[in-house]
């Protein structure tokens, strides 16, 4: 078990180094760090002593080697646009969009799942036919148009949720929270809402697929024919079985729901990190714009991670039985 | 002695786009306590169709459309899903064709035992599972205290089937549907997995049908044999006159089919062409086209089961043998 978690990371190390590679080279090609910090006039010494200190005359491999040195330790230098470090942007931003993406994620689970469960027991019912046309529409609505839709609705016809921000927010150290106030709660309604809709229905389209599947199985005709109750059926036996394939969509959903916030903040002018990435963008601020692609980067790696070992726990088939014989 | 299973004149339908299938049709058979009942009949001739419809688990849209299942003089044919549910696994234990498939992955099979078993029986957590491990070594699964931990996965196809016996009689059922409990296994661990059900039959006084297509098997185990042919029953007597002194064209053809063991024989006697499909039965007895003793009579009217002496057989040759006497 230790031995598997361990080789995992290790395997992970060379995919992060690729990935601090493109970030890296970000600074080498996107734009010109110098001029960019020169401003229009300079004399060409500023210029040569800014290139020294900066360390841009080094050899490459050096200079990518102190980037990964800096970048292990959270340090990846000032945002060219707001002159702050950029670790202290990022960990200022990093609550908004972690409260963000777990209530989408919650959203998507907690509705997702029975939807799918209902589906695919009652694949027939009324109710059933209407989640699945109501699933059409979350899969294949662009998710800006969503929350402009969200907006509209519950913000300006009903006035009864606000359109932007993040409401009212308290601190509790440096992580501040908008599940404090009654303001910051319901700032968080549509954006969760918007953000978790297309994962909601790829989760309920998943569960149902494979419940479908699972019903059809001879171990579940088997558990009828002992006589066990339709609850035990349903929820022990099939459920159980639906979940390997689940745990993985979710898990890389919730990767995706982390990195692709970025529309969602946009959206509703969520203080985020992913508004914080497309204002960088917008002014080619490259410090920033690295550190986020190996944050994402990182992110993803970790709920891989996490996935593999939620396998183990589900699925016993997995677990390499070694010296216990057939 | 009452029989613990009477099934009358049962049929099942199919409801399909193209009019309806009847799968079985007029089928009767019984039971007795203790008694093994073999089934045997080609692919589709409705030996696991019988057996869906007595445990209620008839794949839909399949459906009784006519006939009684009573078991132990009750019927359970027309029973809601839930009181039929409270009959499976209690009073009426299945087994499945193939061990690989019929238990749950990611469950203990000591798990699958006590849930069984917490099911249907008024007993504690703590007994079931003393009793799981019991069972497990009834079937004859070596260190079953350890065993009675491990996953399905971790069993022999052989292990699988014993372990899928033990979740079928643990309840103590007075009855065992066993479809094709053989089918899936090694022909050596075949004779193993068959000797032991019948020994726990025995033992526990449990009344068996027998589903299979292997006459040997039924040659072995069963007390009574039925021939199944198109969906009816076309002969059912004691297995060793049914074997020996076949009164069923059908019966004999199969039975000359199988390879002697005591001497040598050149060719095989086959029958030609194949059983109809459900939607092509033949008028008249399903049986005329590929009879070697077909007269007219077989073409026009369907033979019931008729007193063949030894065995009942639905042949309208033995109509005219009672007439003639």
């Amino acid at each position: 078990m230790f031995a598997f978690i361990i080789s995992r990371i290790l395997q992970s190390v060379p995919v992060l180094l690729v990935v601090a590679l493109i970030s890296f080279a970000m600074f080498a090609y996107v734009g010109d760090p110098v001029s960019i910090m020169l401003g229009q006039d300079f004399t060409e010494a500023q210029r040569t002593a800014l290139v020294a200190d900066l360390g841009l005359d080094q050899p490459f491999f050096i200079q990518f080697a102190k980037f990964v040195g800096n970048a292990v330790q959270g340090e990846f230098g000032l945002s060219y646009r707001l002159s702050r470090p950029v670790a202290e942007l990022i960990a200022e931003r990093a609550p908004a969009t972690l409260e963000l993406a777990c209530c989408a994620a919650g959203v998507a689970l907690l509705v997702g799942v029975p939807m799918g469960v209902y589906t695919g027991l009652y694949p027939r019912s009324l109710l059933s036919r209407a989640f699945l046309t109501f699933s059409l529409i979350g899969v294949s609505l662009p998710t800006f148009l969503i929350g402009i839709l969200l907006i509209l609705v519950f913000a300006v016809w009903l006035g009864w949720l606000p359109s932007f921000g993040r409401g009212d927010t308290v601190m509790f150290g440096w992580w501040s929270t908008g599940f404090a106030t009654m303001s910051g709660i319901k700032a968080l309604i549509l954006p969760a809402i918007t953000l978790g809709l297309f994962q909601l229905t790829l989760i309920m389209r998943l569960v149902r697929s494979e419940m479908m599947e699972v019903l059809r199985a001879d171990y579940i005709k088997f558990a009828r024919a002992r006589g066990l109750s339709n609850r035990a059926i349903n929820f022990g036996h099939a459920l159980k079985n639906t979940m390997v394939p689940v745990i993985t969509v979710v898990g890389l959903q919730l990767g995706a729901i982390i990195a692709f916030a970025i529309v969602t903040e946009t959206v509703f002018q969520w203080p985020g990190m992913g508004l914080l990435f497309i204002q960088s963008v917008g002014s080619a601020d490259i410090p920033v714009m690295a550190a986020y692609l190996l944050l994402i980067a990182c992110l993803f790696v970790t709920i891989n991670l996490i996935v593999d070992l939620l396998y183990y726990a589900v699925d016993p088939r997995l677990r390499v039985s070694r010296g216990r014989g057939h | 002695m009452s029989p613990i299973l009477e099934v009358r004149d049962l049929r099942v339908e199919f409801p399909t786009r193209r009019g309806t299938l009847v799968a079985l049709d007029g089928v009767s058979f019984s039971i007795a306590p203790g008694e093994v009942l073999g089934v045997v009949g080609e692919s589709g001739a409705g030996k696991s169709m019988t057996g869906a419809a007595i445990i209620g688990l008839l794949e839909p849209p399949g459906r009784i459309a006519g006939g009684q299942i009573l078991l132990q003089g009750k019927r359970i044919d027309n029973l809601r899903y839930d009181q039929m549910r409270r009959i499976r696994g209690r009073e009426i234990g299945a087994i499945f064709q193939d061990p690989l498939t019929t238990l749950n992955p990611l469950y203990t099979v000591g798990d699958q035992l006590i849930e069984t078993m917490l099911t249907h029986l008024p007993i504690s957590p703590a007994v079931a599972k003393r009793r799981a491990v019991e069972w497990l070594e009834m079937v004859g699964i070596p260190a079953a205290a350890q065993r009675v931990q491990s996953y399905p996965h971790e069993f022999s196809g052989g292990m699988r089937q014993r372990v899928v016996i033990a979740l079928a009689l643990c309840a103590e059922p007075k009855l065992i549907v066993a479809d094709e409990p053989t089918t899936a296994l090694d022909v050596s661990i075949q004779a193993q997995v068959i000797a032991l059900l019948k020994r726990l039959a025995r033992e526990k006084g449990t009344a068996m049908m027998l589903v299979t297509h292997d006459m040997g098997v039924i040659a072995e185990t069963a007390d009574r044999v039925a021939v199944m042919y198109a969906g009816r029953i076309a002969e059912i007597g004691p297995v060793r006159e049914v074997v020996k002194n076949p009164q069923h064209p059908y019966t004999a053809g199969l039975m000359a089919s199988i390879p002697p063991l005591d001497r040598r024989v050149e060719r095989l006697a086959q029958i030609d062409g194949a059983m109809p499909r459900l939607s092509a039965i033949p008028q008249g007895c399903a049986y005329n086209p590929r009879c070697p003793r077909v007269f007219s009579r077989c073409a026009v009217e369907r033979p019931e089961l008729l007193d063949a002496g030894t065995t009942l057989a639905a042949c309208w040759l033995h109509a005219k043998a009672m007439t003639d006497a």
